[in-house]
């Protein structure tokens, strides 16, 4: 069975990598690499896959994955310049794409447990723009 | 990884296959076969699978926005689907068959390193249309 949260935050991001210069970055992620930031309403649904437990009929406690979800992605995360103030982010460029997995690795040792797995990040961006990220190998 | 990104177009079109007689149209696609057509504000998810690349992402943002636009949007949006896109003229302009109309159109030279793992297509909030590519 497949059980997921769902949370928001909102913050800022410049997509650039600080080794190359202005206008290759430009030219790879268009306005997002302009240099003083932008933000988003991020969205982040976490997806938790097990049984249910036959004595409480839950397959997580969704006050612990709310708890969970709040220090490792809300509380660093939340109001807060990405690039600037929430690692990795400061040398990984902050795309959707390694936000979500970011995220998947600060969840992954907290939820694992048993037979019960994390199954998937989705990051949305936007509303029109989101991310799945189940933990497969990335370059 | 799978990246998802939702796009937008609006277009008129009418059900009628020209084989079938009047009655059997109307009984077939009820009003959907009025003849002076309706139209409908089309929502398409375009799913993407792959490795992000040495720049963080599945796919250029840009680039498959351009794409999308090049090879669907500027074909479809704001177009009569049955006089408009040549996919349609001989096939009902049915969603299922303009998932597949524009799988077509975005298959050819396909540029970019994640494949197309996923079209989604919503008529109204009510009808919604998967076809995995």
């Amino acid at each position: 069975m497949f059980l997921t949260r769902r949370a928001e935050f909102s913050a800022s991001h410049v997509c650039a990598n600080p080794s190359l210069g202005d206008q290759q970055n430009r030219a790879i992620y268009g306005i997002a690499a302009n240099p003083n930031g932008h933000g988003h309403n991020y969205v982040v649904e976490v997806t938790v896959e097990g049984e249910a437990d036959p004595v409480t009929g839950m397959v997580f406690d969704l006050r612990e994955l709310k708890q969970i979800l709040n220090e490792e992605v809300i509380e660093p995360m939340d109001h807060r310049f990405l690039n600037r103030e929430v690692a990795p982010f400061d040398r990984v460029v902050p795309t959707t794409e390694n936000v979500a997995i970011e995220i998947w690795k600060r969840l992954r040792p907290r939820i694992d447990r048993g037979g019960v797995r994390l199954n998937k990040v989705r990051l949305f961006e936007t509303a029109d723009l989101y991310v799945d990220y189940g933990g497969e190998a990335c370059d | 990884m799978r990246l998802t990104r939702r796009y937008r177009f609006s277009a008129s079109h009418r059900l009628h296959v020209e084989a079938l007689g009047l009655e059997e149209n109307r009984r077939l696609f009820g009003k959907c076969n009025n003849p002076y057509g309706h139209g409908h504000d089309y929502v398409l998810e375009l799913t993407l699978a792959g490795s992000p690349d040495e720049t963080g992402q599945v796919a250029n943002r840009d680039k498959l926005d351009g794409f999308v636009a090049e090879r669907v949007l500027r074909r479809l949006d704001h177009r009569n689907l049955n006089a408009d896109v040549s996919e349609l003229a001989s096939i009902p302009p049915t969603t299922e068959n303009l998932a597949s109309a524009i799988q077509t159109m975005l298959k050819k030279d396909w540029p970019f390193a994640a494949r197309l793992d996923r079209i989604r297509i919503s008529e109204t909030g009510r009808n919604i249309f998967e076809l995995d590519s």
